[in-house]
């Protein structure tokens, strides 16, 4: 074990003592865990039979119905809210006030109040056949606002003498945008923007709340229509759909920290931001106005790598 | 104006319970969340992986899936006919924890290296070293981020609604079950929020003030 710096390379008092730290701190979680197998085990939640409604082929299918449904709203949250961000962060810098200012109440609003209330208006309001577009157009309305900081806060880092120069070169506003900021902004912030994309993906189970059937739904729809030996099947339920969205997160995640190495290493100068899954937008300038992400913290935090070694996974 | 002034009663016992579920789950979100940071920089390799562990999973379960969890699976383990209230208040702080670990984390991680090599050379211990020299000045840098983990809190928390705690979003459940017309509805709820993230935001502003230091 190397040593921190909040710690010396333990001597053998300390070895000692952190061996019985690590005994007494494993036991004790260890007897959680197992406290809670045993109450669950009790109930009957653990028996095969629980597990055995997985090998159903309606259950399956049901399932499988719910996952492509959930990856729908998704795809289509995914597209609108990144369209959205665009379009809302050229308005926010645009040179025209009434614009900008409409731009930025926008976002404003949309980004302090919560998903939940945005999508359940648009449903009641709306949409209320179409639940999946309700979610979808919720979640652009949401994770676009976001979008548009993180966008904003890219085109803020790259360097002025980028755009001091495409003016020179005699660009309209319009050129210097399209072919020099917004490339590198997005190229910059692309880490960020996908662990967005990841707040979206857990967010879509939400739809729960407005009855589309997606995992989450499906998944109560399962547990409280299956019965059996007397008892409704939540904990294998849970569990397997639990799994599903975390590996679904950890992949979308996985794929924003390969970008952020790769974009480390490539020679064209563009500094990436840094994009652990739900890092938020990096301290080079504060964002202002309250704001955090949907189901986590959007907000400036630093980079949470090991600057001094402190952390260690 | 209308459904508000028809409907002030619920609309009050709304509001408190956003503020109620809000408050008591920061409390249980910052213990858990500076325990689970502490575990994770400590020298004991299992409190560690837990830590991690902790965090992923937290990090990657959607809320509403975690609400299921504490409302169908954790009233099996411990004892049944907990109150919603209680169950929810768990739900949103452990989610919210793992955030507050990473910021504490990252906080941390801002203290200049001397500092705690300075005092090591002393002969602090770990925890002593964190208690009296690293955390107090990670503090500083962790109430930006945590502002804005606890506004998200906030917003999260009209999760807790849909699972018949009595808060705002349960009002717009309610009066829009009424038959009221939802325009006005939503604009009365986002005040709600709005008036809580702002008094939050505020709040921190003023923290951040008050421990200001000339570094």
């Amino acid at each position: 074990m190397s040593a921190s710096v909040l710690y010396d390379a333990p001597g053998p008092k300390a070895v000692v003592r952190n061996r019985i730290y690590a005994v007494v701190g494993s036991l004790a979680i260890a007897a959680l865990i197992a406290i809670s197998i045993v109450r669950l085990a009790d109930k009957g939640h653990l028996a095969p039979a629980m597990w055995d409604i997985f090998n159903y082929t309606g259950i399956r299918q049901n399932i499988a119905d719910a996952l492509l449904a959930t990856l729908k709203a998704f795809g289509l949250a995914a597209i609108g809210s990144l369209v959205l961000g665009v379009v809302l962060v050229v308005g926010r810098l645009s040179d025209h006030k009434p614009v900008r200012w409409a731009a930025t109440t926008f976002i404003e609003l949309f980004r302090s109040l919560p998903l939940l209330i945005t999508i359940y208006a648009i449903w009641v309001g709306f949409l209320t056949d179409y639940s999946m577009w309700a979610l979808a157009a919720g979640l652009s309305v949401y994770n676009g606002c976001v979008q548009a900081e993180v966008l904003r806060a890219g085109i803020n880092s790259v360097p002025k003498g980028q755009s001091e120069a495409a003016y020179a070169l005699g660009m309209s506003k319009t050129q210097v945008m399209v072919s020099v900021l917004m490339p590198q902004a997005i190229r910059s912030m692309l880490p960020t923007i996908i662990g967005q994309l990841v707040v979206t993906l857990k967010d879509t189970s939400l739809g729960f709340i407005i009855l589309y059937p997606e995992l989450l739904q499906t998944a109560r729809l399962i547990a409280s229509n299956t019965q059996v030996n007397g008892q409704y099947p939540y904990v294998s339920t849970i569990v397997v759909i639990g799994t599903l969205y975390i590996a679904m997160c950890l992949l979308l995640s996985a794929l924003a920290t390969w970008i952020e190495k790769r974009g480390r290493r490539a020679k064209t100068g563009i500094k990436v931001a840094p994009g652990a899954p739900a890092a938020g937008i990096p301290a080079m300038e504060a964002v202002p106005g309250p704001d955090a992400g949907g189901a986590g913290g959007a907000g400036p935090t630093a980079d949470g790598a090991g600057a001094t070694g402190v952390t260690k996974d | 104006m209308n459904v508000l002034l028809d409907n002030f009663p619920e609309f009050r016992d709304g509001f408190i319970g956003t503020v109620s579920i809000t408050a008591v789950s920061s409390v249980i979100a910052l213990v858990l969340g500076v325990l689970i940071a502490g575990f994770r920089v400590s020298p004991v390799p299992p409190l560690r992986y837990f830590g991690t562990a902790w965090v992923t999973l937290m990090r990657n379960t959607p809320l509403t899936l975690l609400f299921l969890i504490f409302f169908f699976v954790v009233p099996e383990i411990l004892f049944p006919g907990m109150s919603p209230f209680v169950l929810g208040s768990l739900a949103l702080g452990f989610y919210t924890s793992s955030f507050v670990c990473e910021a504490v984390r990252s906080g941390i991680n801002t203290v200049p290296l001397g500092q705690a090599e300075a005092a090591r050379s002393i002969g602090m211990t770990f925890a002593q070293t964190l208690q009296i020299v690293v955390l107090p000045q990670a503090t500083r840098s962790v109430i930006p981020p945590l502002s804005s983990i606890f506004i998200a809190l906030t917003k999260n928390s009209a999760i807790a609604g849909a699972f018949s705690v009595a808060e705002l979003f349960g009002w717009q459940k309610l009066m829009s079950d009424r038959g009221y017309d939802i325009v006005p509805v939503f604009i009365w709820v986002a005040i709600g929020y709005l008036i809580v993230t702002f008094t939050i935001s505020g709040l921190f502003r003023l923290l951040e003030r008050r421990m200001e230091v000339a570094r």
